[in-house]
């Protein structure tokens, strides 16, 4: 029996810690391969299948009937733009005023519900926004439209738009304002030349991380936007989309259709990976410097 | 004395709340034209919250409340007919750590003439290069006036929030630490500006640091504990204090 603590290392054990910690890091590296792949596949499979269906004349035609062969997606590239340009103009202004309620009043009891209500409306399901979408729009309209398709988006859009605003303004530092203030300047203009251009560059990321977001949305416009297969520029007329043209091509039986939904989606694709990249070049191009 | 017959800021039974909480206990001070005027005291005891009430800076935290009498040339700043803005035009603020609008060196300076209604742009070009020169920053800016404030060094910040905060010609300057973010040489050509400034303006001025106190300011007070303990010239303060816990605080033995 003796108390003295043993601090001698058993050398088998040294060498089941050496083993074992190469296996974790080889686990690791392994793990994080494998969550390159899925965008490598996507990537690979969609340029293969695709890339044949891309010539001008694609981007610029209208769908042709069965049978036919060649046609394009003129009016679902018009759609998307469409879609999203009602979306964001929805979406903006709220987003962005409410964010500045929260950045303002985080503890304040509209702080704490609206908080809540944006949280849980990120949450729902993006077929649930599009059922309750064809309820309240329309039905009362009598018909399909972009516009309703547009503010089903604009409904998807809104949370991020709010949290990216508030997080944004959250880490301007108060004295910013407390500076305008203490020069005479009243509130709404210390927000409006002071508080929002400081936070600009995050708001503009986010509001491009939000587009790219629900650029590839479906659910909520099938009974919103519905699609078209002719050119439609009247927002109160069904739309065809991007997402929606994939989704009607590629259910089809014929192959030449499958070749056009493999097009359209490399185009959404690039589409969505340029609005991505932009939001980086913003990002970091002008960062958060006013700490600097 | 006599200057404080006719002080630029009087005040009288000031207590103050955040909340429940009392900051400032029946605060009375009477602020001389002119001078430079240093609160001193350790952390918490109540100087950067006093200094607030004087523009009402303190009115955009929640649930703050000031009871008693501020006033300035003789009118209560409290008094429900008072508007702030007119009020924070008459009394300019530096924080401690300088604000720089995320704006160029010249719409730094224009953005409170301008907020005022200033639209002239050769008065404007006038108000920018005076400020600058009174704030001892025009020789280093001028050939840059249209680069982004963000720029500057720390030093130069803070004189640009100087000058930004002169350009709506102000009658008092209230300064929250305006040096104890900044090093030695920096500190030095803010303390030179003070001198340069006091007679134009009356100012006020928080400090951590005591020697800067000494150096600064005609009349000092020492806060503790939400209550002004001494208030006289500072070369009596500090030479020959009356209260026993003033003297254990400037000798160091406490704060």
């Amino acid at each position: 029996m003796t108390n003295k603590l043993s601090i001698e290392l058993d050398p088998r054990q040294i060498r089941r810690r050496k083993v074992l910690n190469t296996l974790f890091s080889a686990t690791i590296m392994i793990l994080s391969i494998l969550s390159i792949i899925p965008l490598f596949l996507i990537l690979t499979h969609i340029v293969k299948e695709g890339f044949s269906a891309i010539k001008p004349e694609f981007l610029v035609s209208l769908p042709k009937p069965v049978g036919e062969p060649g046609g394009g997606i003129a009016n679902a590239l018009v759609g998307t733009i469409m879609l999203i340009s009602i979306a964001t103009i929805l979406a903006l202004p709220v987003g962005i005023g409410a964010g500045l309620f929260l950045a303002e009043h985080p503890k304040s009891k509209m702080g704490e519900l609206v908080r809540l209500s944006v949280e849980v409306l990120q949450g729902i399901p993006s077929i649930v926004i599009g059922l309750i979408v064809y309820m309240i729009c329309v039905k009362p309209i009598g018909n399909f439209s972009a516009l309703s398709g547009g503010i089903a988006l604009a409904i998807m859009m809104l949370p991020f738009i709010v949290r990216t605003t508030e997080e944004t303004l959250k880490l301007i530092p108060t004295t910013l304002k407390e500076a305008s203030l203490a020069l005479g300047a009243p509130y709404y203009h210390t927000i409006l030349q002071v508080i929002l251009p400081a936070g600009l560059n995050g708001i503009i990321t986010g509001v491009l991380v939000s587009i790219a977001r629900i650029a590839g949305e479906t659910a909520p416009l099938l009974f919103t936007a519905f699609g078209n297969p002719f050119m439609n520029m009247n927002p109160l007329k069904p739309i065809a989309t991007l997402p929606h043209l994939i989704f009607t091509y590629a259910i089809s039986p014929y192959d030449d259709w499958h070749a056009l939904a493999w097009g359209a989606a490399i185009i959404l694709l690039a589409f969505i990976l340029l609005l991505n990249f932009g939001a980086r070049m913003v990002a970091g191009k002008f960062g958060m410097d006013h700490s600097a | 004395m006599n200057q404080l017959e006719n002080p630029k800021i009087d005040v009288t039974n000031l207590d103050f709340f955040y909340g429940a909480s009392q900051a400032l206990f029946d605060v009375n001070l009477k602020i001389p034209s002119g001078q430079v005027t240093a609160f001193i005291g350790p952390s918490g005891c109540g100087k950067s919250t006093f200094l607030r009430t004087l523009n009402r800076m303190n009115d955009t935290i929640d649930g703050t409340r000031a009871v008693g009498k501020v006033l300035l040339d003789g009118q209560d700043i409290y008094a429900p007919t008072t508007d702030v803005v007119s009020l924070r035009k008459r009394v300019g603020m530096i924080f401690q750590k300088s604000t720089p609008f995320p704006k160029s060196i010249y719409e730094n300076i224009a953005y409170g003439p301008k907020l005022h209604g200033q639209k002239n742009k050769p008065i404007l070009d006038e108000i920018v290069e005076s400020s600058l020169k009174r704030a001892a920053l025009w020789d280093e800016v001028k050939d840059r006036l249209n680069k982004s404030a963000l720029g500057l060094s720390g030093g130069q910040q803070q004189r640009l929030c100087i000058a930004r905060a002169i350009a709506v010609s102000p009658d008092v300057l209230l300064m929250d630490e305006p040096a104890s973010a900044l090093d030695p040489k920096s500190t030095a050509k803010i303390e030179d500006l003070i001198e340069e400034l006091k007679g134009d303006y009356t100012i006020v001025i928080v400090t951590h640091n005591m020697q800067q106190a000494a150096r600064v300011s005609d009349r000092t007070a020492f806060f503790f504990e939400g209550k002004i303990i001494e208030y006289g010239d500072t070369t009596k303060i500090f030479t020959q204090p009356e209260k026993k816990q003033t003297e254990d605080y400037i000798t160091g033995r406490f704060g």
